[in-house]
């Protein structure tokens, strides 16, 4: 088990990770740390849609969908 | 009492259930200038208790109050301007820790706060507890747990209110990082994550206190249905066979109480106007009463009600599931690619109901140029006013001529018309994006809320009061003052012919190119304050030139359309045209609020208009061609 800094957007449908850090700047960044997209928090892949992008993923007891752009600016620690 | 009227203020996170809240505190005692069903401006009501007014205001649902979208800043500035004398903030049982992050942002703001933790239902159903004696202590505000769908500790929360209110009881909120320290300014991102990661972890902590999950995962039946209805193969196919049925219900039950209704509506005309004949009312005046006004409203009440009496409930059903997020993550792949925001699928959603509704809603878009695409395109998906022509035309045109195989050709064709429109939307968004609107699309973050266990009977009051009536009234309001302009234009006379025939006559020749006649161009010129009386002024026209005793059934219906020349074509191209035309009056005028350009607005006129005329003559030029060649 190995667990690397990689973007949530590569973690696999069902996968889970811990979030490291944002690379997102100004809005974006804020709205994702709104919806509670924060150092340390669990976060999981629970659906993709039909065109595959965005992805459905759960935190906190949500499930918020992201298109792959904004998924690709969160880095997550994932174990592999 | 000293407090004559209290003001309070709601506020909450989106899918909260908080429109709900406001529903049940209010009751039928409130008044809206939008849409009503789901909160993009204030919706203001009132409630008495303890012998005091409580004036109730409806704040946007927000996840923050410092990012900067019009609604958030709406939001902020109504709480920390002091007008309220309570705010409460509407929290969802089921996901406290995220909801917690806003009421401390609240808590802030403001010291004077009720907490109401809603859907407490859900979360036992769930079996998620939420111990509230120590989540009140956390905050040091009073806590009310409710169900706002039955009822369920309104009571207790009405009291709460009016206690914080009145001082009977003192708060002493949290300390939380003040207003004037959360800066607004984005410029020292360092600073800022670290308060927005101080709220978000200190909402991470008390609901780590407060709430107790079970041990197997609370939302596995939510994520086995998400796994259906939003999956590669099922997904698309699922929505379309849900849009379908609700159609296929509403063509095949509206038949029956129309005809009942048309029939009632007749018999008793002819009472009316013997009444009138009685009181020795001249002959000019029965004819604008009776023929203009009564005439007119009475059809557009037959024609319209049953449709919208079975079409709403229906699809506020889908609504209240929290089916129409999924609806927007299922498509805004097509939405990305046509350079828009992933939630113009749900401004979309919202236009089915209300173009004008569908454009304010618009402004939960933050990014402006995404916002305009959204504005412009919005009338391209039919709204309730527009449905009953495809849904009456497609019913006279298919279900008659094909007996029971008729109605699912029917469904068929009205399904067709709004993939036509969902198509048309993503086309000229494309358009727009690569020519008047440039840009790459902005981020996109949607919640895909659980699944609600809807309850019928709310949903049967609620989509028959607040849109079934609020739609049926606008069309009967505009349909009286039409009955008259109608039967003044069939009244006067130029030389051998009435103003009606002449100005019938004068469009017919544009008409006819589109695939349509003058009296259908008409009609739809006519019907600009609201789309509801189309068809009613084309009966009306009709009428005038065709002798024609009783219309009490759709087949009398078909059999007058027929005699004015209607063939399948002149179907097609009546649909098409009502998909596509210059948005109604109401829809232009919040076209021009939303936009404040002259510019905008004309285009939101012509865009929809032009698209119509060409695709109309095409599909009629085209077919006319086939014809040609067949022969």
């Amino acid at each position: 088990m190995e667990r690397q800094l990689i973007p949530l957007v590569k973690v696999p449908l069902a996968g889970r990770g811990s979030v490291g850090s944002l690379c997102a700047k100004s809005h974006t960044r804020r709205r994702l740390q709104d919806l509670g997209f924060v150092p340390n928090t669990e976060v999981e892949v629970l659906h993709k849609s039909p065109a595959g992008n965005p992805a459905a993923y759960g935190l906190r007891g949500t499930v918020i969908a992201l298109r792959d752009d904004e998924a690709g600016q969160i880095m997550v620690f994932y174990a592999f | 009492m000293p407090f004559e009227r209290l003001t309070i203020a709601l506020a909450g996170n989106p899918n909260t259930g908080k429109s709900t809240v406001f529903n049940s505190l209010t009751g039928l005692k409130q008044h809206t200038g939008n849409w009503p069903g789901k909160t993009v401006v204030f919706a203001q009501g009132t409630y008495r208790w303890r012998e005091t007014t409580h004036y109730l205001i409806d704040l946007p649902g927000t996840y923050s109050l410092y990012t900067n979208s019009s609604d958030e800043e709406i939001a902020r500035q109504y709480i920390s301007s002091g007008q309220a004398d309570v705010t409460v903030i509407v929290a969802d049982a089921t996901s406290l820790e995220r909801n917690l992050n806003l009421t401390l942002q609240v808590l802030g703001l403001t010291g004077k706060v009720v907490v109401c933790v809603n859907l407490m239902d859900e979360a036992r159903r769930k079996g998620i507890q939420v111990d509230l004696p120590k989540l009140s202590a956390e905050l040091g505000v009073p806590v009310v747990g409710t169900n706002a769908r039955n009822g369920d500790g309104l009571e207790a929360l009405r009291e709460a209110i009016w206690e914080v209110a009145t001082g009977t009881v003192k708060t002493s909120p949290r300390e939380v990082t003040r207003p004037a320290t959360l800066s607004l300014s984005l410029d020292d991102e360092a600073a800022s994550d670290c308060r927005v990661e101080g709220l978000v972890t200190a909402a991470q902590h008390i609901a780590a206190k407060v709430v107790t999950w079970p041990k197997e995962r609370a939302d596995r039946q939510d994520r086995k249905i998400d796994s259906i209805l939003l999956s590669r193969f099922y997904g698309l196919p699922i929505m379309l066979l849900l849009l379908g049925a609700i159609f296929w219900l509403t063509i095949v039950g509206a038949n029956y109480p129309g005809e009942v209704l048309a029939g009632f509506f007749a018999s008793l005309e002819g009472r009316l106007n013997a009444a009138l004949v009685v009181l020795g009312a001249p002959l000019w005046l029965q004819g604008i009463l009776i023929t203009g006004v009564y005439r007119t409203m009475t059809t557009v009440v037959a024609v319209m009600l049953p449709p919208m009496a079975i079409f709403f409930p229906l699809f506020t059903l889908l609504e209240d599931l929290g089916y129409l997020p999924r609806i927007a993550f299922n498509l805004d792949h097509f939405f990305r690619r046509a350079g828009a925001h992933g939630k113009q699928a749900l401004t979309m959603c919202m236009g089915f109901g209300c173009n004008a509704a569908g454009v304010i809603a618009c402004r939960i878009i933050d990014s402006p140029r995404e916002k305009l695409i959204a504005i412009l395109t919005n009338n391209f998906v039919p709204c309730n006013g527009r449905f009953p022509i495809l849904i009456v035309v497609a019913s006279i045109f298919m279900v008659g001529t094909n007996g029971g195989f008729g109605s699912f050709l029917a469904t068929l064709s009205v399904l067709g018309m709004v993939v036509v429109g969902v198509l048309l939307t993503l086309f000229i968004s494309k358009m727009l994006s690569l020519t008047l609107l440039k840009g790459l699309p902005s981020s996109f973050m949607l919640e895909l809320p659980p699944y609600r266990q809807p309850e019928l009977g709310r949903i049967l009051v609620r989509s028959f009061i607040d849109r079934t009536l609020f739609v049926l009234s606008r069309a009967v309001i505009v349909a009286a003052p039409a009955g008259v302009v109608l039967w003044l234009m069939g009244n006067i006379t130029l030389g051998d012919s009435s103003l009606l025939t002449l100005s019938a006559s004068f469009l017919d020749p544009l008409g006819r190119l589109m695939g349509l006649d003058g009296f259908i161009l008409l009609a739809f010129l006519l019907g600009l304050p609201a789309n509801e009386i189309v068809i009613p002024i084309l009966i009306m026209g009709y009428l005038r030139t065709t002798a024609m005793l009783e219309l009490d059934s759709l087949e009398s219906l078909r059999q007058l359309f027929i005699a004015n020349g209607w063939t399948t074509i002149t179907a097609v191209c009546t649909m098409l045209f009502a998909l596509c035309h210059w948005p109604c009056g109401t829809t232009l005028l919040t076209a021009k609020k939303e936009t404040q350009s002259f510019k905008w607005t004309a285009l939101a006129f012509f865009i929809p208009t032009m698209t119509g005329v060409a695709l109309c003559t095409l599909v009629a030029q085209g077919a006319r061609l086939i014809g040609f060649l067949w022969r």
